[in-house]
């Protein structure tokens, strides 16, 4: 059985008239990495809201349909229950922080406390959480005085901290440099495969590409594509439908206009790339394709 | 309008040695990217141009004036810079009210405001929202309001801290289209971006940091070439850059046509 469900969910924000999202139809099995992409204003977050329970507990609202997670339905649960199963990293990290404590250790434990875990294993999950993240070294400064992507990393450890069942993560490396990008990325796989559940929105195609079971393309609302990721991430809806797609995807297209890729499907990752241009090199049909 | 940096050095009060000896100077009209890991301290340097921060030892020039002798009032009629995060920036009731606050503040007649702020608003495709509250637009848009209050002001200097975070694909074109935009107005230019390929495609000159420190400045084809040290401070070269490398080209291509001449070769 999925342990995240979602049928014909639809819900509205209290002060507009038209849904954000619309009869959204979602299964996720336990264990599974699911990317959500799509333009600015999809309904992204609003989707990461409603998973996570605050819409429409927090922000009120009117949903429809059924949001259920581990067999409960959201309607007949309460938010501090809720929030044990799924934890949700804000799209602003800045959100997160809880403003309670002084150093970025203290911040990291003060939701362990206040579930009660016994004071081993709490220094245990910070230290292996600020490990993940790669803020070991912050340990002992204010989490105000950070930059943009040392906040962005506090945030995200203090969501792993509390090993929720279901990660919900809102563009969790936007502030990130590149090779840190990449290696969230990778810890994130590697919970996946460990049996969390994760569904991280992100506009990184390279390493949804490389990382996530599934994607899920999410406009106006509406889900228009859930597939594997070759599948969606080629697909021209997206380029059409002010998607991006990544470099080695847009490139092998225009190439293929020009006669300069010969493969069957077009790359989504690095090394389907270099194999697929490889065999178009050695194909040599370049000079006559170029002409037409 | 030149800027001069000459030996920076900054430590913030609870002790962290942001800047560690930065010298650097950037010509009139250039267009300028900056990369490098978190806490490099990439926004530490550019909060020393408009005097938001000013040098613990050493000196930075606008226009030749020390930014120690002048108040960030005056700076910022030479430098705009647009905060990584806009809730550090925006206060207006309404985006019209934002965007002309700047060009207000800095004495400019009534027709020259209008005139600026509605060329901001065209530029970042705000103009059908002049009246709504920033804060009951998305982060997304807010960013672009953040920018839009800045082009306002017609510096001679614009700096863009994270510009693309968070944008999805057409909001970043209409990024580059503004930056290409400024260039043919000479205007100088100088983005913070973790965004690679983006860097590589709209920047002619580009800026590694780590730790304090320039580890590399220069043309962007032979900094983005530069794997291991890029690597040193967390970047990956563009992605057409590693295909290019992967595929044996001779040399560092950063864009899809750079890619695609070098292929048909
Ligand atoms: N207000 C502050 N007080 C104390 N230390 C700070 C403050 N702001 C930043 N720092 C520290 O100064 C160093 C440089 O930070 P800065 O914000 O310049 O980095 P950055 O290169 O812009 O990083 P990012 O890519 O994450 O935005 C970091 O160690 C950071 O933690
Ligand atoms: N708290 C809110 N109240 C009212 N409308 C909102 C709120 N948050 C988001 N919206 C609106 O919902 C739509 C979807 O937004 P969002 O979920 O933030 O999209 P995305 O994350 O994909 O950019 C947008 O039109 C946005 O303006
Ligand atoms: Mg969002
Ligand atoms: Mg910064």
């Amino acid at each position: 059985m999925a342990i995240v469900n979602l049928q014909n969910v639809t819900y509205k924000y209290p002060l507009t008239d038209v849904p954000v999202l619309q009869n959204i139809n979602l299964q996720v099995e336990e264990g599974e990495f699911v990317a959500v992409i799509g333009p600015n204003g999809a309904g992204k977050s609003t989707l990461c809201y409603t998973l996570a329970g605050f819409a429409p507990h927090f922000f009120k609202g009117e949903l429809t349909g059924i949001v259920e997670v581990a067999g409960v339905e959201s309607h007949n649960s309460i938010l501090s229950e809720w929030v044990l199963n799924v934890g949700l990293a804000f799209q602003n990290p800045f959100n997160q922080i809880s403003g309670a404590k002084y150093t970025v250790f203290e911040e990291l434990a003060f939701g362990l406390e206040n579930i009660g875990i016994p004071r081993d294993e709490m220094i245990a999950r910070v230290e292996g959480a600020m490990k993940l993240t790669g803020i070991s070294d912050l340990a002992d400064r204010s989490p105000y005085s950070l930059s943009g992507g040392q906040q962005q990393r506090v945030a995200l450890a203090s969501i792993l901290v509390m090993q929720p069942r279901v990660l919900v993560l809102d563009e969790p490396t936007s502030q990130m440099d590149p090779i840190g990008t990449r290696e969230v990325f990778g810890v994130i796989h590697s919970m996946a495969e460990s049996g969390m559940t994760v569904i991280l929105v992100e506009h990184k195609m390279e390493w949804i590409a490389q990382f996530a079971d599934r994607v899920i393309a999410l406009k106006d609302g509406e889900i228009l594509m859930n597939g594997d990721p070759s599948e969606v991430l080629t697909s021209p809806l997206l380029p059409s439908n002010g998607f991006g797609t990544s470099r080695y995807t847009s490139v092998a297209r225009r190439a293929q206009e020009l006669g300069l890729w010969n493969e069957g499907k077009l790359p989504i990752t690095l090394d389907e790339a270099v194999r697929g241009f490889n065999s178009s090199l050695t194909k040599e049909e370049i000079p006559d394709a170029r002409a037409k | 309008m030149k800027i001069e940096i000459k030996d920076l050095y900054f430590t913030y009060p609870t002790g962290v040695e942001a800047l560690r000896g930065i010298s650097l100077t950037v010509e009139s009209g250039e267009q300028v990217a900056i990369v490098g890991q978190n806490g490099a301290g990439k926004t530490t340097l550019v909060k020393h141009l408009n005097g938001l921060l000013l040098p613990t030892r050493g000196q930075v020039k606008i226009g030749g004036w020390d930014t120690t002798k002048y108040p960030v009032a005056k700076l910022a009629s030479r430098v705009g810079y647009v905060f990584q995060n806009p809730d550090e920036q925006l206060f207006s009731r309404n985006v019209g009210m934002e965007v002309a606050f700047g060009p207000k503040n800095l004495g400019f007649d009534a027709e020259r405001v209008e005139a600026l702020v509605n060329d901001a608003l065209v530029l970042t495709q705000l103009a059908d929202k002049t009246e709504t509250n920033p804060y009951d637009l998305s982060a997304t848009w807010r960013k672009m309001v953040a920018l839009a209050s800045i082009l306002s002001m017609d510096t001679d200097i614009l700096i863009f801290d994270e510009p693309t975070t968070g944008q999805d694909a057409v909001n970043v074109a209409r990024i580059a289209h503004v930056i290409a935009e400024l260039r043919k107005r000479g205007k100088t230019v100088i983005t913070i971006t973790h965004d690679i390929d983006f860097c590589a495609e709209n920047f002619e000159r580009v800026i590694a940091m780590s730790q304090g420190k320039i580890l590399l400045d220069g043309r962007t084809n032979d900094v983005l070439g530069r794997e291991e040290i890029l690597a040193s401070t967390y970047v990956d070269p563009p992605q057409l850059t590693r295909l290019g490398k992967r595929l044996g080209f001779k040399n560092t291509v950063r864009n899809q046509e750079e890619f695609l001449n070098a292929l048909k070769k």
